[in-house]
């Protein structure tokens, strides 16, 4: 419940746009994987985010949350469902008896959308930062003229 | 009036607004950080309704007037969004970001004017002009 506590804040939002951010390079890296079988081609990976409300202490002895600060962690990561992308390409090396090869499912047009979300939440939490210096550093003068 | 001034009513009112304008700041951070969290309620300060109760507990003479995060949860309410994303998030970057900043000149002017108190006083002490 202080000035302190938004770095903590801000920086599980940091943590969580770069696992987001790890996740777009991999699915990018791997748009145009190949496999043999449907089960061994790549499925794009997604992140799933969760808000984490601090506890605080009510009368009794109990604790419950509290609703006016909430930090961020990223719950699990997910394979998309998507089907994957099934191409008759008899000559791959990889092809199955049918001729057949897998490729990933990842829409590379979504991942650069989501990239650029990523990449704009992580820069925002990082303007509440230098901001919440600046509010630190004026309050650290306080009465000094 | 008492001889003994208390340095909390020299202060007056800004040394409270100071403290509701940092944890303010601490409820509009929670919501820029949850900007891409499903289900996420983006929340924000009764600033009148929090700075009258932390003015009435320094009415009632308390010795330390500070803000617990029960007063800030109890003042805490939920925003109305402009248009509300389909996974439930109720934070829109642009508005928290403005509230943001506007929160953080708000602080830099209570910032201010407590030190004109405290410079007005120190002539008072000094009793110089």
């Amino acid at each position: 419940m202080s000035l302190a506590d938004i770095y903590d804040i801000s920086g599980s939002a940091m943590r969580a746009q770069t696992v987001r951010m790890n996740t777009i390079a991999s699915n990018l890296a791997n748009a145009n994987s190949a496999s043999a079988t449907e089960e061994g081609a790549f499925r794009a990976l997604k992140p799933v985010f969760m808000s984490i409300y601090e506890k605080m202490d009510i009368d009794g002895g109990q604790s419950r949350e509290r609703v006016s600060s909430a930090k961020v962690a990223v719950l699990d990561v997910i394979e998309s469902n998507r089907p994957v992308d099934q191409r008759y390409e008899p000559g791959n090396p990889l092809a199955n008896a049918d001729g057949y090869v897998y490729y990933s499912n990842v829409n590379t047009m979504e991942e650069m959308a989501d990239m650029m979300s990523a990449s704009r939440s992580f820069q925002t939490n990082i303007e509440v930062m230098g901001r919440i210096n600046s509010m630190k550093q004026s309050l650290l003068r306080l009465g000094q003229m | 009036m008492p001889m003994v001034m208390n340095l909390d009513n020299a202060l007056g009112i800004h040394a409270h607004a100071l403290q509701v304008r940092s944890a303010r700041a601490e409820v509009l951070a929670s919501n820029i950080a949850n900007v891409d969290t499903p289900g996420y309620k983006a929340k924000d300060v009764d600033f009148k309704s929090l700075l009258q109760s932390i003015q009435s507990k320094s009415k009632l003479g308390m010795d330390q007037v500070r803000l617990e995060a029960m007063d800030i949860d109890s003042h805490t309410k939920y925003r109305i969004p402009m248009q509300a994303s389909m996974d439930g998030n109720t934070a829109e970057l642009g508005v928290e970001q403005a509230a943001f900043n506007s929160n953080a000149m708000d602080f830099q002017q209570s910032l201010t004017f407590l030190n004109n108190k405290i410079k007005g006083l120190k002539m008072a002490i000094q009793g110089r002009a």
